[in-house]
């Protein structure tokens, strides 16, 4: 038989007709993540059409996208952005209690980013298909599972039916050799990789990530890399599974118990790539002498070493770029001043990228002018955050440390920069006006955005290591 | 807003021949708290459209849309990449588009967009050119055929995934379709677990 890669394997296991000329495959999900904002308009069909979820236990919804960070006022009031994001998440209590949907709700404890959670807790495993009407849902990949964002109709199609019509994409692997220097991480393995394939390099493919550097990341750091698949254009991206994977998952809430779980292991040991497997495309990245990056224009493709200079605009969106981002040819982007960092998001706001913002924040302060927003992405996170005191440090060091949820990332629940703003952020998308009309958006890693809020400027982590010299 | 059929249009382009117009640019996310599907054309290129105060941008390209006329956008590469939302065909639907013509059309916006009659369109690299350098140019579109008929500069052909075209001539339902493989879904269920 011919070798399988990852995807093939996870692919072949949920096919339920197979595709032809005329038709797409009819692929089984086994996991639908559901949130407020792209859930709605499905439930209005089911509704309208008469129909049912077909499968409530394998549905699960949470609320995060247009829910405030701040908490409630004295009455028990969340400070809703309008009377619309209320009644959005008014709509999703709604049609989960309707439909015998699991809904983790404001006050449940695991409650979070539908992307943080997942995982957390243990819903997200190894050969499992995973959709969820977000793009980022490529996040699930980091546990072998095959996970991609869909529209609002598809939605429909997956509470109707637990299937989609899909056809086979092409397959791409982005290996990447050697070992990452100090003070360099996932985010910056995931900027590189984006800028290396391009923004949308990765049309019509489903990467799987492998290497050595990857082998070597922990799940905070696959999660972050498969994260930002789409931002390389690719709906999918994967990583084989492996002890890594198992342990961190063993004991969740949804995790199999007793011999389901060794059942369960035996049978995600076989899913890895096959010797020989085809793949379309194939990638190679060395991280060796990879830099902490970030990016300098508004596409996730452009970006540079943090201790570079702003280049001179090469094309047209170049030109656009520079033109908004406001960075002078020829000077270095650490000249550049900041006006807000954003620590959060479903691309790091788990409790290592906030160990990793709290090792250079703890007894520094945040320049004076800027305003310094960590939020974690769950409530899990953020009791774990704060059973280690990593409040108190973000706190103490001025920066503000808010409630769970997408927050900045998307800027639709009233968290947003000002007109203007040159913001840091952990997050995964620098579009014009994303973080709010008019501001400007640096991607960066929890390390390198803690540094920047320090300095208040762009600033390199490395020079915060524990016995760094002068490393800029 | 409901599926709308297409099998032909003739129409001027509208041209906007940035790279990577992502669904932000679109409809920015602040518009996205409605539970409904229609009206958000009025969203639609917002930013693009109104000042940090919502008053009419004079510089905005859109001063020289209208809608009866131009139903036709053609984008420069990568268009509808980035956040998933299908609030961005329904918005660019709802705003008077029929067809978006670009060299590349991000994976998930041409899923949402196929589902909503709003058809995407990918020319090669020279035809793509051809356009983005004539704006207002009068196009037919035929999806029968999978051609692009420019005028006075010929035609170019494309590709749109069989089932999905079948869907937008002939008014098949893909949920329709999707509920009549009941039984073979109750088959996997079983052998699955």
């Amino acid at each position: 038989m011919k070798s399988q890669s990852l995807f093939d394997k996870v692919w072949a296991r949920h096919v339920v007709v197979e595709e032809t000329a005329e038709a797409p495959a009819v692929l089984y999900i086994d996991l639908h993540l559901i949130h407020e904002v792209t859930s709605p308009q499905a439930f209005t069909v089911l509704n309208e059409r008469g129909l049912k979820v077909r499968r409530p236990d394998r549905t699960l919804g949470t609320l995060d996208h247009s829910t405030p960070t701040l908490k409630a006022d004295a009455k028990g009031k969340l400070p809703y952005a309008s009377r619309e994001a209320e009644e959005q998440v008014a709509a999703l209590i709604r049609n989960c209690d309707e439909h015998g949907v699991e809904l983790l709700g404001l006050g449940d404890p695991r409650r979070g980013i539908v992307h943080v959670i997942g995982p957390e807790l243990g819903a997200t495993q190894p050969g499992k298909t995973i959709v969820c009407g977000d793009s980022h849902t490529s996040t699930h990949g980091a546990f072998g599972a095959l996970a991609f964002g869909i529209g609002t109709t598809e939605v429909g199609h997956v509470l109707a039916t637990q299937c989609l019509l899909q056809r086979k994409p092409k397959s791409m692997r982005v290996t990447f050799f050697g070992t990452l220097p100090a003070g360099v991480g996932a985010k910056d393995m995931a900027l590189a990789m984006i800028g290396e394939i391009g923004a949308d390099g990765g049309q019509g493919y489903a990467i799987e990530f492998a290497g050595p550097a990857v082998e070597a990341l922990s799940m905070e750091g696959r999660m972050t890399l498969c994260n930002m698949s789409i931002e390389a254009g690719a709906r999918v991206g994967m990583i084989a599974p492996d002890e890594k994977t198992f342990d961190w998952l063993k004991g969740r809430d949804f995790a199999p118990k007793g011999d389901a779980w060794d059942q369960a292991v035996e049978e995600w040991n076989g899913l890895a790539t096959e010797e020989g497997a085809h793949f379309d495309r194939e990638v190679e990245i060395d991280v060796s002498a990879l830099a902490p990056m970030i990016t300098y224009g508004v596409s996730p493709d452009v970006s540079a070493a943090v201790n570079a200079f702003a280049p001179s605009p090469a094309s047209g969106v170049e030109r656009h770029a520079a033109d908004y981002m406001q960075f002078e040819t020829g000077k270095a982007f650490s000249e550049a001043k900041v006006d807000r960092v954003f620590i959060g998001s479903c691309t790091n706001s788990r409790l290592e990228d906030l160990r990793a913002a709290a090792a250079i924040m703890r007894g520094r302060k945040v320049k004076r002018g800027v305003v310094a927003l960590v939020v974690p992405g769950s409530e899990a996170v953020k009791r774990a955050a704060e059973a280690e005191g990593l409040d108190r440090v973000f706190i103490d060091a001025g920066a503000e440390w808010r409630e769970p949820g997408c927050s900045m990332c998307i800027a639709m629940n009233g968290d947003a920069g000002a007109p203007g703003d040159l913001v840091v952020s952990t997050s995964n998308r620098n579009f014009v006006g994303r973080q709010g009309k008019d501001v400007r958006t640096v991607l960066a890693s929890p390390a390198t955005a803690a540094a920047c809020a320090i300095e208040g400027t762009i600033a390199d982590p490395r020079r915060y290591l524990e016995g760094a010299g002068d490393v800029a | 807003m409901s599926r709308e059929p297409f099998s032909k249009l003739t129409s001027r382009t509208f041209v906007l021949s940035q790279e990577n117009i992502d669904t932000d640019q679109i409809i920015p996310a602040r518009f996205l708290t409605s539970t409904l599907r229609d009206g958000y054309g009025k969203a639609a290129f917002y930013d693009w459209r109104y000042d940090a105060n919502g008053r009419p941008k004079n510089s905005s390209i859109f001063n020289g849309y209208n809608r009866e006329t131009h139903k036709i956008l053609v984008a420069g590469p990568n268009f509808g990449c980035g956040s998933s939302r299908e609030h961005a065909p329904w918005a660019l639907l709802d705003f008077g588009f029929r067809v978006v013509i670009s060299s590349d059309i991000a994976d998930i916006f041409k899923s949402n967009a196929l589902k909503n009659g709003l058809l995407p369109v990918t020319v090669d690299d020279a035809t793509h050119r051809r356009l983005l350098a004539s704006p207002g140019i009068e196009v037919t579109v035929d999806l029968e055929n999978e051609s692009v008929t420019i005028e006075g500069l010929g035609e170019a052909h494309f590709k749109v995934e069989p089932f999905a075209r079948r869907c937008l001539i002939d008014g098949v339902d893909p949920l329709g379709h999707l509920l009549n493989q009941v039984a073979a879904i109750e088959a996997y269920e079983r052998a699955d677990r």
